[in-house]
């Protein structure tokens, strides 16, 4: 059948609009060939989501000039003579809050963890971990089960063959707490149960009558191993079962799909391992929503997610301001803005998240607060990326020098290869350079670091191809979705000394070299191609841990960013000071056009 | 051709509103269909279960985990008073017996052999819906609510605070709002005011005793001072403060001319208000409503179609620096155009009342829907 794939309909719903893609077999290969998008539609009387997947593929139909719906009804299979049609169509979604949960452990940095990780690696919203050691009265534990309302249960508990009381008693506070799913009242809420082995009678005895329960194996058989994937399948098969089934019109939905609607987070982190495995690189992914802010990192193959649940464009604006300060969002701002009006101009993105800047000033202030959503975010991830807690380490004479712990964060930024940025303000900023800081500002790589977005915002959609066709999804990932916008170097050093490295990149046609002075930028323009450069730090700077660099770069859409501000980063606060800063290194970058 | 549904608020001078009225757990529906309702008439009731205790009674009476069923003196699900005996140990040869006892009123809601604790709840504690709005029950969804149809005026804010109220209209028909003007009358009253909220007006209205406040703006700043820390997402409704509802945005900006006037018409009427807003899935924004005389034949001339953006379409722009201004809609161009920001986007060309045009994103127009 894939050979017969030639035209392929995509949508992504996200909380805020929802995205339509068209891809087709042309000359030998596949490309993207248009993009419709419309606000998704969960208001009244638009509650049904296939309103805004039907307006989106209105415009894509008009922009391709392709017939692809006949009566809000897709077209399938594809007809060349008449030029309608589609061979497949696929979904991702996050409408509708998404996939929320409620995971259980009993030791709370131990399986509590664990099954943290099976479930924002499925796509999920953690709301809460209830843990036998999180210090919580029993009575507030249930509680909490009844205010949230989760649409599923992750429980587990003990390693295979440990003691069985601490997850039985988990799951009678879970069946105290006789906790309703978030949505409809004509089903029993899932259960997962991904614990000790041993206690699967007794889980069973308290829980299959008054809930969905579904026994996997454990997500923690043994101290030193996880195992995460039957945990995470389950989560994906109850999701299509329960959750999508009870949101507001995707039953519909559901049956134009040629394969299982998988949530949008799960799909963007499938595509940013394939970038990871593909490419043979250490990678940190980010998407950023209206409502949430999704990070994926792979160091050494070990893939993680995070979600920041609190950290978005629109709905979830003003918790960024609220955690960030006016301070830090201001910060970015080179026009004075009184704190009243900003705080309001803030506050009216939230209750009209799909409104757009229409000037320069709410632009530059929009992306202001991206770069503090992404740092908040990035921060809880390097947080929660962490090797496993509890496990033994056997240490030679060579550790005792090296006190690396157990629970240490995965996230090396010397070893970070390359960051990828994906989500409206980012795919949609109106000049890539502008996507470019923003992913330096928050991120703040050291060393040497490539820096990409996804051009129009097509990750999930790539993501859930990557499953149906793998060809497809890497030919346009590669070719239309993946913009390389060039390669970030970041010496680190906190002296204020005058020059802190001397470079000589060579250039196809010429060799560009010189001093990096602290707190300067210097951008070199230079395509998507491999160069080398020698680099010599100076003042206590290094790049990697060393004094010296000798080695390849890459260029791209925006060039060879040589980034003198110093690392651990500090903007001066004064106004004066900052604002001269703040100018000239978006005159450096030509961020905005003035 | 593609449509731009940017769902506007509702300015509805007679329409039907709908409310389901639903209990969070499955309980007793106490009318029946075609029912006329008053907004305070309770329509369905449940019970919440108490909180709940656990002890441990192996810990307790020093006994293995797998005994204290054997011991305990009283079954799940039996009823207990505080100070009865729930367990016994069977001591030594008969004497030197410990024993534990219920340290609360509660049921037994559960006796573990594994973990040796036993959980009492306390009595469960009744809650109870009522109508809200005046109507007639249209539906019944058994042990779970009703769906109530009432005629009237509705009124949709952008953003509120607090909960469901309910009192008469009293309007202040002034530019400037002096704090003199809220008086001891204003009691229990939903009061409305043309302009912007200040956190001293705000604080005098409370401080009268009125329960509600619609305004046509206020600050961010003031908002979190008002509810006590800063607004972080806008799902609101749980607040125990005076309700708020807020039918333009933030910032100082008036209400439009043709909400207040639909005030002015119903000032000194009875309404129902509620702040609750959710701008996320199923969302939710704060209403005013104001219902008619029961034997008034509504029409409903509401058109959905006209929530799509269109020629002629009255819009509110919803994002600087036209923000909060009004305008009838003259052209929609096919071509994208590019704006200040260099983004390329779907336009519209809007005329002020002054005849002088803008063209602006149609993401930043919402539809003003009236009847």
């Amino acid at each position: 059948m894939k050979n017969d794939i030639n035209v392929i309909l995509a949508t992504d719903c996200g909380s805020t609009t929802t995205k339509a893609i068209l891809i087709e077999f042309l000359d030998g290969e596949y490309r993207l060939t248009n993009r419709g998008e419309a606000p998704t539609t969960v208001e009244a009387p638009f509650e049904d989501v296939t309103c805004g997947v039907i307006n989106s593929i209105l415009e894509l139909e008009e922009l391709s000039g392709r017939k692809i719906l006949n009566n809000d009804k897709i077209i399938t299979p594809r007809n060349n003579k008449l030029y309608e049609g589609v061979d497949i169509y696929i979904s991702t979604s996050s409408a509708g809050g998404g996939l929320q949960m409620m995971v259980a452990g009993v030791v709370k940095s131990m399986t509590g963890e664990s099954a943290q990780r099976a479930a924002l690696g499925a796509g999920s919203i953690v709301m809460d971990i209830i843990a036998s050691n999180d210090k919580r009265k029993y009575h507030e534990k249930v509680q909490r089960i009844r205010e949230l309302r989760p649409d599923m249960v992750l429980l587990s508990g003990g390693i295979d063959g440990g003691t069985v009381s601490h997850v039985v008693e988990l799951s009678e506070i879970i069946k105290t707490a006789n906790p309703k799913p978030r949505l409809g009242n004509n089903y029993n809420l899932p259960i997962i149960y991904a614990g000790n082995n041993k206690a699967v009678n007794e889980i069973k005895e308290r829980l299959s009558d008054c809930t969905d329960l579904k026994i996997v194996d454990n997500i923690r058989p043994t101290l030193e191993n996880e195992n995460l994937k039957p945990s995470r399948d389950k989560i994906h098969d109850l999701f299509m079962e329960h959750v999508m089934a009870q949101a507001p019109g995707y039953d519909k939905l559901s049956k134009w799909t040629n394969c299982p609607i998988m949530p949008t987070p799960g799909a963007v982190g499938e595509i940013i391992k394939t970038i990871a495995k593909k490419e043979n690189l250490s990678v940190v992914g980010v998407d950023i929503g209206g409502a949430t802010t999704d990070v994926f990192s792979v160091f050494n193959d070990q893939f993680n997610r995070t979600v920041s649940a609190n950290y978005g464009m629109s709905y979830s604006i003003c918790n960024v301001l609220a955690d960030a300060g006016i301070e830090n969002i201001s910060r970015w701002i080179k026009n004075n803005v009184d704190n009243q009006s900003l705080t309001n101009r803030i506050a009216n993105k939230m209750i009209r998240p799909t409104t757009i800047p229409q000037t320069l000033d709410e632009l530059k202030i929009e992306q202001s607060i991206a770069r503090e959503a992404l740092r908040l975010s990035f921060d809880q991830h390097k947080k929660f990326a962490v090797s496993l807690k509890g496990v033994q380490q056997e240490r030679t004479i060579s550790d005792t020098f090296e006190q690396k712990m157990s629970g240490r964060t995965l996230i090396d930024m010397d070893k970070l290869d390359m960051i990828v940025g994906s989500g409206g303000v980012l795919s949609h900023a109106p000049r890539r350079e502008q996507s470019f800081r923003m992913l330096i500002d928050s991120f703040l790589p050291t060393g040497i670091t490539q820096i990409s977005v996804d051009s129009i915002f097509m990750m999930p959609q790539l993501g859930v191809l990557s499953a149906v066709h793998e060809k497809a999804a890497i030919e346009v990932f590669n070719k239309d979705c993946l913009v390389r916008l060039g390669t970030c170097i970041a010496p680190v050093g906190k002296l204020k000394n005058n020059s802190i490295l001397e470079y000589k990149l060579y250039l196809s046609d010429r060799i560009a070299e010189g001093d990096l002075k602290y707190g300067e930028l210097i951008l070199i323009k230079a395509p998507y191609k491999k160069f080398k450069i020698n680099i010599k730090t100076k003042n206590s700077y290094t790049i990697n841990g060393k004094s010296e660099f000798e080695g390849y770069v890459y260029g791209g859409e925006v060039g060879i960013l040589l980034d003198g501000r110093g690392r651990p980063f500090e903007l001066e606060m004064n106004t004066n000071n900052r604002i001269k800063l703040i100018s000239k290194w978006s005159k450096t970058i030509n961020e905005y056009p003035e | 051709m593609s449509k731009s549904y940017t769902p506007g608020l509702k300015v509805l001078e007679k329409t039907v509103v709908s409310k389901d009225r639903i209990l969070p757990l499955r309980g007793k529906v106490h009318v029946g269909m075609e029912d006329i309702v008053d907004s305070d008439k309770v329509v369905a009731s449940t019970e919440i279960p108490g909180n709940v205790q656990m002890i441990n009674i192996a810990n307790q009476l020093n006994v293995d985990a797998d005994q204290v069923t054997s011991l305990m003196l009283f079954d799940v699900g039996c009823d207990v008073k505080k100070g009865d005996v729930i367990a016994r140990s069977k001591g030594l040869f008969g004497m030197f017996k410990s024993e534990v006892k219920s340290p609360l009123d509660g049921i037994i809601g559960n006796i573990s052999n594994v973990t040796g604790q036993v959980i009492i709840s306390e009595p469960p504690y009744p809650i109870q819906i009522d109508a809200y709005i005046p109507g007639k029950i249209d539906k019944i969804i058994e042990n779970e609510g009703v769906v109530i149809n009432g005629t009237g005026s509705f009124i949709q804010g952008i953003i509120g605070i607090g909960g469901e109220k309910k009192g008469l209209i009293k309007l202040i028909d002034k530019n400037i709002i002096d704090l003199n003007d809220i008086k001891d009358d204003c009691q229990n009253c939903i009061i409305i005011i043309k302009t912007y909220l200040t956190l001293e007006l705000y604080k005098k209205i409370n401080e009268v005793g009125a329960i509600g406040i619609v305004c046509g703006g206020v600050d961010y700043l003031t908002l979190s001072k008002i509810l006590g820390k800063p607004l972080g997402v806008a799902i609101t409704g749980m607040e125990d403060v005076t309700t708020v509802v807020v039918t333009e945005g933030f910032g100082n900006i008036s209400m439009a001319k043709r909400t207040f006037e639909l005030f002015i018409k119903n000032n000194n009427k009875f309404c129902s208000i509620n702040g609750a807003t959710q701008i996320r899935a199923g969302v939710l924004r704060p209403e005013i409503f104001i219902g008619l005389d029961k034997d008034i034949e509504y029409l409903d001339n509401f058109n959905y179609n006209e929530l799509v953006i269109s020629l002629e379409s009255q819009v509110r722009i919803i994002r600087e620096p036209h923000f909060g201004k009004i305008g009838k809609v003259v052209e929609l161009p096919s071509k994208l155009r590019k704006i200040d920001t260099e983004t390329i986007s779907r336009v519209a060309i809007i005329e002020f009342d002054d005849g002088v045009q803008e063209i602006i994103p149609r993401a930043n127009l919402e539809v003003i829907l009236s009847d």
